[in-house]
């Protein structure tokens, strides 16, 4: 049955191929045997998926065995401190062991884990759908770049200015758009991502249009210049040295009092300013603190590939790093890394299959928001336990 | 004052293709409250679909009038099958999961949709033939607004007619006026909801179908990305003028339809999409809630 209509669903696209200029019709009524087969396995496995799903969520509170094995790990402190040591230790030997190639790859990975990570406080935190994060990302890798064109400023000089341009491209963004809710919220981002992405196109006496701008330099080792493998390399250590850093900050604001504020602005707006916190103000940080970020990765991103066009600030792009927030699981540090290392890698990985990558990458998109809607690793509040009269309200770590 | 005319005309064009693919953003979103990314991939599905079949039939030799008929009949079923899997798939397991989840899903099925479209076709711009008759209306006008465009415009209101009188008079039409008000309620009263989100999906994709067969043989060429530009404009003329709202989306479409053609007709061809956006962005800051939007009252 489910076979049958998924044969007549593809018919027209697959099976035939019209050249309307010589006239000729190609049929391949192969691709919907195929099909048709296909769906009548997938069938099965799809409802199979769905009934365990149905099963799962009666037992939900039920915690895995990989997560009482974190949870253990994270409440021991020599455990834990064992645990970011095998964690921190191929980080650092990666680049020595694997090829410039596989750098290269794992380089980009980590700028996507950082954007995803800034995205995270906005969207993750602050519940704030913003679709066009990639404008900040693209602003500061332009200010980089046109900068070391005109005025030969250097990468370690702009990080901070391009940090800073994100946050003050935050504020300006975020202002107009307080008053808007939801989805609301998320077109006029998405607008305003295509508008810099347009004039970045279209400006072409300063941006160089869309041929975009090329030798831009790489970051330089106290004054030594590098080869293409070292700079590499060093690139890799830069990037995740400023991961190190984003973890840590995040984690901190996660649990201040900004970042309370956050989480409670994203569980009821106006329960959140019966309590008094101030919502332009809390609205306003998120937004600013989340483009800090871009920018910063905006920067790196100019310094690594040395040449910027349009084209790698598109929707797409802002929908990708969107995604990596939601299926690792919005809010939590952990998801985003996992969910970045699955959607960056994947289909690096997929290469063999290069016509069929995008096709699985939309695939699996929509196959894990299906079966795990809550994202890969679920956000977990901290839980705060009551020790004693004088260390009232201390956090367990 | 001519080139006013053409600007007007051109733009009342492409406002009407808006509406078309509009409708349909606005009608899921009334009802489930979900911005259907894949919905300009439909569209761009039915183009193809057309495109298909206008070939087949003009190589087996139909005379032209029908092939425009029969392209359309079948754009029309094959979108719609396409909007009643795509919701059966990607958002019918995540009714009541988080907001996001859905979008997200919306995302994928519409980079699904867009590579399978690719694949299986080419990613090349496909010539595609003028289905619509030529015929000359009234002589001063005919200079300034040919008759595919007079067809598009035409076919637009007849739709948007349609459309208002079946959501208004038909029994369907008053179960998703319930379910766009309440879903629980609806439920409780006998709705089938399910059915009813459905055929929402159902008639959105033939309308973009609709919007999708007339628009490629307006302008000749079809790849599978056109689905991306033309479902985010459409998106914002539903946000412009409300989303949710069937009038509203229809005037919003309008509205970006001819903001477009007078600014780049006057102002520079270079900024078509950023007018639209500037505008969208302006009308929200004043009215958050669209032109026609009702400000909803917050729950406490």
């Amino acid at each position: 049955m489910v076979a049958a209509w998924f044969a007549f669903l593809t018919f027209p696209i697959l099976v035939v191929k019209v050249n309307t200029i010589d006239g000729t019709i190609l049929w391949r009524w192969e691709n919907m045997v195929s099909i048709a087969v296909a769906t009548f396995f997938g069938s099965y496995l799809w409802r199979w998926l769905l009934a365990r799903k149905e099963l799962k969520r009666d037992e939900a509170k039920r915690e895995t065995l990989a997560e009482r094995l974190l949870t253990t790990i994270q409440s021991h402190p020599v455990l834990k401190l064992a645990g970011l040591c095998a964690i921190a230790v191929p980080a650092v030997l990666y680049p020595q062991v694997f090829d410039l190639y596989q750098t290269n790859i794992m380089v980009s990975c980590l700028v996507f884990i950082v954007l995803g990570l800034g995205l995270n406080i906005v969207v993750g935190l602050a519940g704030l759908l913003d679709l066009g994060y990639v404008a900040f990302y693209a602003s500061g890798a332009y200010a980089y770049a046109l900068c070391n064109m005109h005025w030969d400023i250097g990468f370690w000089t702009m990080l901070p200015i391009g940090a800073a341009l994100g946050t003050v491209m935050g504020v300006l963004l975020g202002f107009p758009v307080l008053r808007l809710r939801g989805d609301y919220l998320a077109i006029v981002t998405l607008g305003f991502g295509e508008i810099i992405r347009l004039v970045l196109e279209n400006w072409g006496e300063v941006t160089k249009g869309p041929s975009g701008i090329s030798n831009i330099s790489r970051p330089e080792f106290f004054g030594m210049k590098l080869t293409i493998a070292e700079s590499t390399m060093y690139m890799y250590y830069i990037m995740l040295g400023l991961l190190v850093l984003t973890i840590f900050c995040v984690n901190r604001l996660q649990y201040s009092r900004i970042g309370r504020a956050w989480l409670a602005l994203r569980e009821d707006e106006i329960a959140c300013q019966a309590m008094g916190i101030d919502k332009v103000k809390t609205k306003l940080l998120a937004f600013a603190l989340g483009a800090t970020w871009a920018g910063m990765a905006g920067v790196v991103f100019a310094a690594r590939t040395t040449f910027i066009n349009p084209a790698s600030f598109t929707f797409w792009e802002s929908a990708i790093i969107l995604s990596i927030v939601v299926i690792g699981g919005m809010g939590s540090i952990r998801g985003v890394i996992a969910g970045a290392i699955i959607l960056i890698l994947v289909p690096e990985y997929l290469r063999e299959f290069s016509e069929f990558r995008m096709l699985l990458f939309g695939a699996i998109m929509v196959m894990v928001m299906v079966f795990r809607p809550q994202g890969l690793i679920s956000a977990k509040r901290k839980v705060y336990t009551y020790k004693g009269a004088n260390t009232a309200g201390a956090a367990n770590e | 004052m001519d080139y006013f005319l053409e600007l007007f005309f051109g733009g009342l064009t492409r406002g009407s293709i808006y509406a078309l693919i509009a409708l349909g953003y606005t009608m899921v979103y009334g009802i489930i409250e979900l911005i259907n990314f894949a919905h300009g991939e439909i569209y761009m599905i039915g183009a193809f679909t057309g495109l298909i079949v206008a070939g087949v039939l003009t190589t087996l030799g139909f005379p032209e009038a029908s092939i425009l008929v029969i392209a359309l009949i079948c754009a029309v079923i094959w979108s719609a099958s396409y909007g009643y899997t795509v919701e059966k798939i990607g958002y019918k397991p995540l009714r009541g999961a988080q907001r996001l989840s859905p979008l997200i899903s919306a995302i994928g099925m519409s980079i699904f949709l867009q590579n399978y479209v690719m694949l299986a076709q080419t990613p090349d711009f496909l010539p595609f033939p003028s289905l619509t008759p030529q015929f000359d209306f009234m002589r001063p006008y005919s200079a300034i607004m040919n008759s595919s465009e007079l067809v598009i415009v035409v076919a637009t209101i007849a739709v948007c007619v349609g459309l208002t009188l079946f959501i208004k008079y038909t029994k369907l039409g008053k179960a998703m006026r319930a379910t766009a008000q309440n879903r629980k309620m609806a439920m409780l009263v006998g709705v089938n909801v399910d059915m009813v989100i459905s055929a929402t999906f159902v008639i959105g994709s033939s309308l973009a179908a609709v919007g999708g067969v007339l628009i490629a043989s307006h302008i000749g060429q079809i790849n599978y990305f056109i689905g991306f530009i033309a479902g985010i404009k459409a998106f914002t003329a539903a946000v412009l003028g409300g989303i949710g709202s069937i009038p509203g989306a229809m005037l919003g479409a309008l509205v970006l339809g001819l903001t477009e053609a007078f600014a780049t007709g006057y102002v520079s061809s270079d900024y078509e999409d950023v007018f639209a956006f500037c505008l969208l962005v302006l009308i929200l800051i004043f009215r958050p809630a669209g032109i026609m939007g009702k400000e909803k009252a917050q729950k406490v």
